[in-house]
């Protein structure tokens, strides 16, 4: 027997910024992504898609690509055996387009051969004609012909308040993508017994899973989705692209059967961030305190609905901002059109709200005279609250004041900063020297909500079992590059007290659901289902080994090891499996009005910009920022999720949109699709608050969207503080800063 | 597809005159991007990485396989600052002037250096060697009036060279950005200048008038240097696509080409 005094804490638990054991792999090459993804005899899909918005198949013969040598399937929709129909929310695209083509790039038919190559000239020789129709393509006209996947609206207080001073704003967020490094790609292998295990890079193997099986008429056992390294996500892998095309070729032929986009078509083969175009009314009393919000928003969702209807309602909840104000009307409305269909990235809706919400404070404070500052922090959000929108008490921390006050107190950069080119506007193009340089400073802040809400049942589900050789987490959870299993680890060692921890990524026929890696919420919902089970673990354990503490030693009692580790789970395991629940939500009422969200997160940023307006070529120098994190699990992880966030924002404020002209894709590269370089990324000063949520483990917030929100906002404000232009649209062009701001603001009734 | 590896130029112009259909392959960093966005299959391609014969670069004549990578440094403070915006350090170290020059896009980041300096574009191929001029060889997106059976061998550049010589190109992000305008000025000390600019027409441009006006201007003056920009503005013929509008685009010649005109004034 051992006596001593026990340490308080394990090695590498909750609080530390401990190492990731994916981390040395990625960037020593030897990680293994979906893409690199091998297996014998495996064959190659391909897919025949649609060259315009909308057109009606008149004609397809898909004789001469099946005649081809190396040749082994091409299917299009009438080969769907279960139902040609699949949707995040609700299935209404189909697998292959059969008859109407509703957007350009859409799948009408797929080949599997003996190599890439093969494959894509059995694609071209597929012989297909189309009747080319007329598409919708203008979101107000959409808008007008009630062409809409969904009305969402909050109305609150007295809907005849008003304030002494006035402002209105019209202002437009361009479509972004999600861009992540790996494209879209996967390995499906037949079982030999009519079922199929797909691997694949995904956000949520389960509803893949839901939505393969639809597609392939079988049991939900027949198929195992299995999550592969995944080359980031930011929501563009939340909907279904190829999961189902490869389960299809692969049952079809027999044969493991892999696909991998190229970047061309991955920019038509997930969703984007909806576009946006809002209206905005403020109603302020000379003091700043708000009186009345008025708002109406319109997104574009594409063809198909995927995630629009969710989105337009996080626009709506969101459209205030983290601010009071007690009489709010605010209407959206996400359109169908012709247009590449959209969903989710990073920020849901909240990006777009915030990019009007903080244009209006800055101008309804240049309108009152008074510090832009100020205003918000007059009006900012405490925790008791009520939400604006929805009228919901916030019961979670709520530390607007106190970030806005930390983000105002940073230190600002030296005025001069560098002569260097490459950190003047138009950098190693050598456009700009710094007399022609004019610097601005932007504010902004916004709110996120996070995990599923509004009434959704939201759950993850994880299992934690004590070996003889280690504690094992398992999880469905999908590991996107966020350090999700590293934070799983952290909350399962501090829990257990045993710092051997190995996180399993199961697949979906091993263990339930864990949600979708989004909405900010696999810390909060995996990590609690984690720290649940853990905890029930640690409570079977000192009761089989009858003590009072646990460590990877054993059982201890009264500072006595009684049960050493091998007697503890020498004949059987401890396992506890759960399904952890966030506490429920409601559905909105008709006005929007209810207890709807169930945590918030915050943040702020302070960008400073240097404009060269003659050309109208912008840099920012440096970008601060305040976050509401409730706690650090990992630290060096928040940090990461912080500046990618913020840069992810920036990209939006600066450089990054699809642009789409008659529902065509016009720069569907990185060679035109531009983000930013190396260059383009200024330094980030970042400071945290940790005030514990009212549900996390230990107390943390979700962290991934939150720095996404309000960084673009911020840039923008930053250009028009050194400008004087309106600039009401982003992603900034030279143009607009050169040759003056592209919209007038009009103002259509709410 | 057949892949020939020339020793050098004599066997390179005979594969040439043998495969007039031939694809040129230097650097690959044009001719990749449209093998793998499947616009070309080549069956027969022509690589030229191993002819020394067109890798030397002086004064006045600039091998067509010289990387952009060697241009960084040299003899031409404006073919050293283009060279810098071009790709990454990666495309720099592959890419050649010459495929810069084969290819003709309207972006070619050493078209308005080539312009402006009223440079030759020597071609070699089993019947002789003949030089053109730029802007007799490049004629439209994309087109040049290089035969099949001709290989690109050098850009020869004038006796008279400038005193001074200034490149800028406008992007919209800091590195790695194919330009919605690029400049080049060039002048001497007898006031004579030169400006050509890119991405503002099919071929790179040359702003005649306002190099005339200018040239009259020992000392240009605010009032000289604003007639200037505007003179440019309207001799450029810039298109609306994605990267910008026609109308910046004229806005931004003017502006770029003053600029640069201040620097050369200021060296």
């Amino acid at each position: 027997m051992t006596t001593r005094v026990r340490t308080p804490t394990v090695r590498d638990g909750v609080g530390v910024s401990t190492s990731r054991t994916d981390g040395i792999p990625k960037v020593d090459g030897t990680y293994l992504y979906s893409s690199d993804l091998y297996m014998d005899r495996m064959l190659f899909g391909a897919t025949l898609r649609c060259p315009h918005p909308k057109a009606r198949i008149t004609r397809l013969d898909i004789g001469p690509a099946v005649a081809m040598t190396g040749v082994h399937a091409v299917l299009v929709g009438d080969d769907v055996p279960g139902s040609n129909a699949f949707g995040l929310e609700s299935a209404d695209q189909p697998v292959l387009a059969t008859d109407l083509v509703e957007y350009w790039g859409q799948a009408v038919a797929l080949v599997a051969a003996d190599d890439p190559e093969t494959a894509r000239l059995a694609v071209e020789a597929i012989e297909i004609e189309y009747e080319v129709l007329e598409p919708l393509t203008d979101p107000e006209e959409a808008d007008r012909r009630d062409s809409a996947f969904h009305r969402a609206r909050c109305r609150r207080g007295p809907q005849d308040a008003s304030g002494a001073v006035v402002v209105e704003g019209y202002y437009e967020v361009g479509m972004q993508d999600q861009a992540p490094l790996g494209t879209e790609s996967g390995l499906a292998i037949p079982d030999g017994q009519g079922g199929v295990d797909l691997h694949i890079a995904t956000q949520w193997t389960h509803v893949d899973r839901d939505q393969i099986v639809a597609g392939l008429g079988v049991d939900e056992d027949m198929v195992r989705v299995h999550h592969a390294g995944v080359g980031g996500a930011f929501g563009a892998r939340e909907d279904v692209s190829l999961q189902i095309h490869l389960c299809l070729l692969a049952l079809y032929t027999g044969r493991p059967v892999k696909m991998e986009y190229s970047r061309a078509e991955s920019f038509v083969g997930h969703v984007h961030r909806h576009p946006a175009q809002l209206w905005m009314r403020h109603e302020a009393d000379p003091d700043g305190t708000l009186r009345r919000i008025e708002a109406r928003i319109i997104i574009d969702g594409g063809a198909y609905r995927s995630t629009s209807d969710s989105v337009v309602g996080n626009a709506v909840y969101h459209a205030a901002g983290p601010y009071r104000c007690d009489s709010v009307s605010v209407e959206g409305v996400a359109v169908r059109t012709n247009n590449p269909p959209c969903g989710a990235m990073r920020g849901f809706g909240a990006v777009q709200a915030c990019f009007g919400h903080e244009a209006q404070m800055d101008k309804l404070a240049d309108a009152l005279g008074m510090d832009r500052v100020e205003l918000r922090i007059r009006n900012a959000l405490r925790r008791g609250d009520r939400l604006a929108t929805s009228g919901q008490v916030i019961d979670t921390s709520a530390p607007v004041t106190e970030i806005l006050e930390r983000l105002r107190r940073m230190p600002l950069p030296d005025e001069n900063s560098s002569d260097d080119p490459r950190l003047l506007p138009g950098g190693t193009g050598l456009t700009t020297s710094r007399p022609m340089v004019k610097r601005g400073v932007g504010y902004a802040v916004g709110l996120k909500n996070l995990c599923f809400s509004g009434g959704f049942d939201d759950y993850a589900e994880a299992r934690v079992a004590i070996t003889p050789f280690g504690v094992e987490v398992h999880t469905a959870a999908v590991e996107v590059g966020q350090g999700l299993g590293m934070a799983c680890a952290q909350i399962a060692r501090t829990v257990l007290g045993i710092e051997d921890v190995v996180v399993y990524y199961d697949d979906t026929s091993k263990i339930g659901s864990a949600g979708s890696t989004s909405a900010s919420r696999q810390t909060q919902m995996t990590g609690g289902a984690v720290m649940e089970a853990a905890r029930m673990a640690r409570q079977i354990a000192l009761e089989r080994g009858g003590g009072d503490e646990l460590d990877g030693e054993g059982v201890w009692k009264d500072g006595v090891l009684v049960t050493p580790m091998k007697d503890l789970v020498g004949r059987e395991n401890i396992d506890y499996h759960t399904r952890f629940h966030h506490p429920q939500t409601d559905a909105p009422d008709r006005n929007g009005q209810g207890d709807i969200h169930v945590d918030f997160a915050f943040a702020a940023h302070r960008a400073v910009v240097d404009v060269d307006q003659e050309l109208g070529l912008f840099r920012v120098v440096q970008i601060d920022t305040v976050q509401d994190v409730g706690f650090m699990i990992n630290p060096r992880s928040v940090v990461g999720q912080i500046e990618g966030g913020t840069m992810q924002g920036i990209g939006l404020a600066t450089l990054e949109e699809i642009v789409v002209e008659d529902g065509v894709i016009k720069n569907p590269t990185f060679t035109d699709y531009l983000l930013p370089t190396f260059l383009d990324a200024p330094p980030i000063e970042i400071e945290v608050i940790e005030e514990p949520s009212s549900f996390g483990p230990f107390g943390a917030k979700g962290v991934g969207e939150p720095p996404t929100v309000s960084s673009t906002a911020a840039v923008v404000a930053a250009i028009r503080d050194a400008t004087g232009l309106e600039l009401n649209r982003t992603p900034v062009r030279p143009e607009h800063v050169a040759l003056g701001s592209r919209q007038p603001a009009v103002y259509s009734d709410c | 597809m057949e892949v020939v590896h020339p020793a050098d130029l004599d066997e390179a112009v005979g594969a040439l005159a043998a495969h007039p259909q031939a694809t040129l392959l230097a650097g690959g960093t044009d001719l990749m991007v449209e093998v793998n966005f499947d616009q070309i299959r080549p069956e027969t391609v022509v690589a030229l990485r191993r002819l020394d014969d067109i890798q030397d670069v002086s004064r006045h004549r600039i091998g067509a396989g010289v990387t952009f990578r060697r241009l960084e440094s040299g003899d031409h403070n404006a073919l050293a600052q283009l060279a810098r915006t071009i790709g990454s350090p990666q495309i720099r170290a592959a890419g050649t002037i010459g495929g810069n020059i084969g290819t003709a896009s309207p972006a070619g980041d050493s078209l308005p250096f080539l312009a402006g300096l009223d440079a030759e574009i020597e071609l070699h191929s089993t019947s002789g060697t003949r030089r053109l001029p730029w802007d007799e060889f490049f004629t439209g997106v994309k087109r040049t009036a290089r035969r099949p059976d001709e290989l690109i061998t050098a850009a020869v550049l004038p006796e008279d060279l400038p005193d001074f010589q200034e490149f800028a190109k406008i992007g919209q992000r800091s590195a790695m950005v194919i330009s919605i305008v690029a400049a080049c000025v060039f002048r001497w000390r007898d006031g004579r200048t030169r400006v050509a600019l890119g991405s503002v027409g099919p071929t790179p441009i040359r702003a005649r008038r306002a190099e005339e006006m200018i040239s009259q201007e020992a000392d240009p003056g605010p009032a000289a240097l604003g007639e200037f920009a505007r003179l440019v503005s309207e001799e450029v013929s810039p298109i609306t696509d994605h990267r910008g509008t026609s109308d910046y685009r004229r806005h931004a010649s003017g502006v770029l080409a003053r600029r640069l005109l201040e620097r050369c004034l200021s060296s």
